[in-house]
């Protein structure tokens, strides 16, 4: 009888083990509302998750980048400027480790934003590019208006504002342009996850883009 | 027994004293780069990295023995005023980014230029401040 019970709490054990792995998904951040609709006489009520908004700027190849541009793209975003000599060195030297990992891969990106699209010009943006080793589209370096930089920061759930301000995160948004994931970029360990959450984000059957 | 083992332990002690006694100029080299490293982690990491390998094309490595041996005499002009389109060589690579001055006052200069050229596989010896002010005299 002893050894029955403890051969069900082996099983319990594993089953409950394998169940979290297969199930793992990654929480959806960011302001949520319900969305009350009629439908065929009924009552059905859909929740309408915070997305990132319409944007457009230009890329280091001087090529017009738009929120339709990321369309069906699991991408990372992060804020930036190429003079910055405290963490941004440390953010892109860690966001080398994860244009590696994902460098072939079709439908992912990263979004780099400058915060000083005064001194960072297209001709700027393709040399700091260049020296960091980037070729291809995989990691597009975004200069746009200041204001609507900051405006994106926002919905993004970071701080850039006037005066070369941002903070170190890096941002994981899905193919339907949900917030996934928030990584302090400046540190190798969550850096670490947040490739590791990428993954999982890849293995996310595709839903329908609702915008 | 116990004698022997008293003894025992008064040799260990003998010698440890005689080899932690350094003379002066070792322990002025410890201190230095003691605290050389963190002048290097306050004011360098972030651009030169933990182990000085800098970041790709961008921020040149601290690993160049052959670099800093040849430009000896302007380290301590580059640490203080920084570097502005200037194209240097480093490992055979070139780099011309920007690196800000630096407000180090000339002791933290030779403390981190003692870090710098006694890690990351250099072995060039210590600084002393002496030499990172008469340096500094002849920089601009």
């Amino acid at each position: 009888m002893r050894n029955l019970f403890y051969a069900l709490i082996c099983v319990l054990t594993i089953s409950a083990c394998s169940n979290s792995a297969s199930n793992k998904t990654l929480p959806i951040l960011g302001n949520r509302e319900a969305d009350t609709k009629t439908v065929d006489g009924k009552t059905v009520t859909d929740t309408i998750y915070q997305t990132i908004p319409k944007f457009n700027f230009i890329d280091q190849y001087g090529d017009s980048v738009s929120n339709k541009t990321l369309d069906g793209n699991i991408y990372v975003a992060d804020f930036f400027f190429t003079t910055c000599p405290s963490i941004c060195p440390v953010m892109h030297r860690n966001m080398l480790a994860v244009y590696k990992e994902f460098k072939n891969v079709g439908d992912f990106k990263i979004i780099s934003h400058t915060i000083d699209p005064k001194h960072d010009s297209v001709a700027v943006m393709k040399k700091y590019a260049d020296n960091l080793g980037i070729t291809g589209k995989n990691w597009l370096f975004l200069q746009g208006q200041k204001e609507e930089t900051y405006k994106l920061a926002k919905s993004y759930m970071v701080e850039a504002r006037e005066g070369n301000v941002h903070d170190g995160y890096f941002i994981l948004i899905d193919k339907q342009k949900r917030v996934r994931g928030s990584y302090l970029g400046t540190d190798p360990n969550e850096v670490t996850k947040m490739i590791a959450d990428i993954k999982i984000l890849q293995a996310e059957p595709d839903q329908t883009i609702v915008q | 027994m116990k004698r022997q083992l008293s003894a025992l332990i008064l040799l260990t002690a003998f010698v440890s004293i005689i080899s932690s006694c350094m003379n002066d100029e070792d322990i002025e080299y410890k201190r230095a780069f003691t605290a050389g490293a963190v002048v290097y982690q306050n004011h360098c990491q972030n651009c030169h990295g933990n182990t000085g390998e800098g970041l790709s094309a961008l921020m040149p490595p601290l690993t160049d023995s052959v670099y800093l041996k040849q430009n000896k005499a302007q380290l301590a002009c580059i640490l203080k005023y920084g570097l502005a389109g200037k194209l240097i060589i480093v490992h055979n690579k070139p780099y011309q980014n920007q690196m800000p001055p630096s407000d180090l006052a000339p002791i933290e200069i030779a403390q981190v230029l003692t870090y710098v050229k006694n890690s990351f596989g250099n072995k060039l010896g210590g600084v002393k401040v002496e030499e990172v002010n008469k340096d500094l005299s002849i920089c601009q």
